[in-house]
């Protein structure tokens, strides 16, 4: 019934999840975050959508998983151990579950569950045309938002030497 | 192919570890992992929606690509934010950044 690879995938992205939150180490966190990045790459790849898996390994395990690892070895020190970990951990693991359960509920207890696959599926030639023409002002909007978040990001992170 | 609720079901999973850091974590990069772990947790079910449900359309796969690229916004300006905090407090506990607490 369960594919050997998605049951793989959601094993090695849910632990990588849960190790990007709890390593002792951050380092290790941003590490393991990005496997977890590369666990979701592989679902889109299963799912069909094998643009998409690459733009995530290219976006998020390339540009985002990196930028992470740079700030972590840049601001490591002790710092990071002296950070309090887990204040609230029974209220959080409590949350956690009920988040878990509440969803999984409605899941199950939707139509959804006789939902059976379907052999056809769409070109992803289609994702470029559809972004040009019936999402071209979010793309456009998208764009600005790239370009002030950058313009930001360079603001905020500059040193000023006075 | 498998069933559309174990992709669901992974996702739930994923969003519930997210919430879990997002109300534990102290340290400013953690909650910054928890936000991309949510994020990707949302990706999975546009693109797996959209696979299942309307399997000749792709536009789950392009609000995904808007959401990534979103995120990666995101985690350019909250990385530069948390360097700039850093540089100021040399600390990272969201606890301990009171400045602009009211």
């Amino acid at each position: 019934m369960i594919d050997v690879a998605f049951a793989l995938l959601a094993i090695i992205t849910v632990i990588s999840a849960i190790l990007a939150l709890e390593a002792k180490e951050v380092v290790y966190g941003a590490i393991a975050l990005s496997l977890s990045f590369v666990g979701i790459a592989g679902f889109f790849a299963l799912l069909d959508a094998v643009f998409l898996a690459m733009f995530q390994l290219t976006v998020y395990v390339g540009a985002i998983a990196v930028l992470i690892l740079f700030t972590v070895m840049l601001v490591r020190r002790e710092q990071w151990l002296k950070a309090k970990e887990g204040v609230h951990s029974v209220l959080g693991v409590l949350v956690a579950i009920i988040v878990a359960l509440g969803l999984g509920y409605l899941v199950y207890a939707s139509t959804i569950t006789h939902v059976t696959p379907s052999v056809e599926q769409a070109p992803f030639t289609l994702i470029g045309s559809q972004i040009l023409s019936e999402y071209w002002f979010a793309f456009i909007t998208l764009a600005l938002v790239l370009a002030s978040a950058v313009i930001g990001a360079v603001v905020l992170a500059k040193l000023e030497r006075d | 192919m498998e069933p559309l609720v174990n992709y669901l079901f992974v996702s739930a999973a994923l969003f519930a570890i997210g919430v879990y850091g997002l109300v534990t974590k102290k340290n400013a990069l953690r909650m910054l992992f928890a936000v991309e772990i949510l994020i990707n947790a949302a990706n999975l079910n546009f693109v797996a929606f959209t696979r299942y449900l309307h399997p000749t359309t792709v536009t789950g796969q392009s609000l995904a690509m808007f959401s990534i690229a979103l995120a990666a916004a995101e985690a350019a300006v909250g990385l530069a934010i948390i360097l700039a905090v850093f540089r100021l407090r040399k600390d990272v506990d969201v606890s301990e950044i009171k400045g602009l607490r009211g």
